[in-house]
């Protein structure tokens, strides 16, 4: 069996993004980039499946800038088989309904049956391609996992909620998005760096796909959050249940 | 055009949440109902029924849906999709679950976590864990949003009950199969609509410290957060994550204790009306945003603290 795990290229976790002058977006020139940490998670899952022989070959997508390239070296650097880069040439700003139809697509010419991918991505934080994927396939969906268990055809899933943990099950093929807790990636070695450029990683123009894609979604503007004010640092607990009691009242 | 308001279900008094979003779905259209899954929620039913503004209250009444998966729960809103203009669903687990398989079905985006209504199709909300608020315009007929409860208020007021339409239609269930729920049991509020919240970090070293904020909570009849490190760590289980991939609280008081404020932890709590920052390192990030701040030891501050209050 295949799995796909779609990754993408985003602002390092660390970084502390700045917004444009003009607020038309965040400052991502010269800015660290990385691979989103939930699907670094995803991947790694997909590696331990392949080391496990649960899963035979781990395919790699990134849509996106040419750039993206970068994110899937890393990608088949860690153990990933082969990559395929979806290049959106000048639509940088694809919504997530135009993301999960380029994967429906990508599922269906590659024949998939099993889609392994992040819950949101930190950019964004929309939280919504999985879901979308899964309802385009009509394909059962299982977001958050944080554990996996694969007996043949079936599956257990547990997934965090806000009430605590579900367990589901389902059978493939399935669409699962992964939670911080499932894993903890491995890091690249230096000999499947040098390996990892070797490995297949196709390029498509998201032209040449034959899809087409409405715009659903316009961007306004992106701006800085309101900055609160000032902290004041207090001398004693004294002081603190002072304030919480006769200045702001809320004890 | 009316809204629809998908209400978690399992409240067992209708908080905070449910009556934010319906004031959301009000915002939207005057002509707001409401659809709760499960067959058990007839007291949450009877209540919605009262909250001021709202028309109608569908019940789906499948068990399936006493823990609804997000195929048959997106197929019971498609069922009633063609008659309204907003389908609108908080922005927690369960939300987020069910609705972007309801947006793709019916081939419109979605907006995530939505904390501002600008006009009838734009919309603000946050990205990058709260570090920018980007606002958006909807281009499709139909919007579809899930809604960040924590920015909108509870509606106070009654009216008599608005009448109540059952709905017994069994949807398939060919997908996943629900198994269990491992709950968290707590006499505590619910960390989202605490209005008091106490969270530790990696400062109280092991899970046994984590016993002096859980005393601090009780004493202020607060919820217990913790940060990821918290979790990551092992000291609590991690539904108490506040953070960008935990929990996004809002509450009037947030007492931050051996939290540092890593960007992912502030994304989750920096809505709170008073933050008070209990941290060693005068240096924490989480000072910058703390309304007051004590430097110095949580082992001696916290127990002070708790005797002065008790």
């Amino acid at each position: 069996m295949k799995v796909l795990v779609p990754v993408k290229r985003v602002i390092d976790p660390y970084v502390k993004i700045r917004v444009n002058q003009d607020l038309s977006g965040v400052q991502t020139e010269q800015v660290k980039m990385a691979m989103n940490p939930f699907d670094e998670i995803a991947l790694e899952e997909a590696i331990r499946l392949k080391e496990k022989k649960l899963v035979d070959e781990i395919i790699i997508i990134s849509i996106g800038e040419s750039k993206s390239q970068e994110t899937l070296r890393h990608g088949l650097a860690l153990g990933a088989d082969r990559a395929i880069l979806i290049d959106t040439e000048n639509k940088p700003n694809l919504c997530s309904l135009n993301i999960a139809k380029i994967l429906q697509k990508i599922v269906q010419d590659e024949s998939i049956e099993f889609v392994l991918m992040g819950k949101q991505a930190i950019d964004g934080d929309n939280n919504q391609t999985p879901q979308m994927l899964a309802s385009l396939l009509d394909w059962p969906q299982a977001t958050y996992a944080s554990l996996l268990k694969i007996n043949g055809k079936k599956l257990e899933i547990t997934r965090e909620v806000d009430a605590g943990l579900e367990v589901i099950n389902a059978d493939f093929p399935i669409v699962i998005s992964v939670d911080l807790r499932l894993n903890t990636p491995r890091y690249a070695s230096l000999p499947n760096i040098m390996q990892a450029k070797n490995k297949p990683l196709a390029i498509k123009k998201l032209a040449f796909l034959g899809l087409s894609l409405k715009e659903h979604i316009q961007i306004v503007k992106v701006e800085p959050p309101a900055q609160r004010k000032g902290g004041e640092i207090l001398n004693s607990v004294d002081e603190l249940v002072h304030k919480l009691k006769s200045v702001d009242k809320i004890i | 055009m009316a809204s629809l308001v998908l209400i978690e279900p399992k409240l067992e008094a209708l908080a905070r949440a449910g009556s934010s979003l319906i004031n959301a779905g009000l915002k939207l259209d005057q002509d707001t109902h409401v659809l709760v899954l499960g067959s058990k929620e007839e007291a949450l039913i009877n209540k919605i029924a009262l909250i001021k503004g709202v028309k109608k209250v569908y019940w789906a009444t499948d068990p399936v849906f006493n823990y609804p998966l997000a195929e048959s729960a997106s197929e019971c809103i498609l069922a009633l999709a063609k008659n309204y203009a907003y389908i609108i669903a908080p922005s927690s687990t369960f939300g987020k679950n069910i609705l972007p398989k309801v947006a793709a079905k019916l081939d419109v985006a979605q907006v995530s976590d939505v904390i501002n209504i600008i006009s009838q199709d734009t919309f603000q909300h946050p990205i990058y864990a709260g570090n920018a608020i980007e606002t958006v315009k909807c281009l499709d007929d139909k919007k579809v949003l899930s809604i960040r409860t924590t920015a909108f208020d509870p509606i106070e007021e009654q009216q008599p009950s608005c009448p109540i339409e059952k709905i017994t239609t069994n949807f398939p269930q060919n997908h996943g199969q629900f198994k269990q729920l491992i709950e968290h049991k707590s006499k505590r509020p619910e960390l989202t609509q605490a209005d008091r919240i106490v969270s530790g970090g990696r400062g109280l070293q092991n899970a046994e410290n984590f016993k002096i904020i859980e005393k601090l909570a009780d004493l202020l009849g607060a919820a217990i957060g913790a940060s990821r490190a918290a979790v990551d760590a092992g000291f609590i289980p991690n539904e108490f994550q506040v953070g960008q991939t935990g929990k996004v609280v809002a509450p009037t008081l947030y007492i931050a204790i051996g939290i540092s404020g890593a960007i992912q932890h502030l994304a989750g709590m920096k809505d709170a009306k008073v933050i008070v920052a209990i941290n060693k390192d005068e240096d924490a990030p989480i000072f910058e945003i703390a309304t007051y701040g004590l430097v110095g030891d949580l082992f001696k501050i916290v127990p002070e603290l708790i005797n002065k209050l008790s």
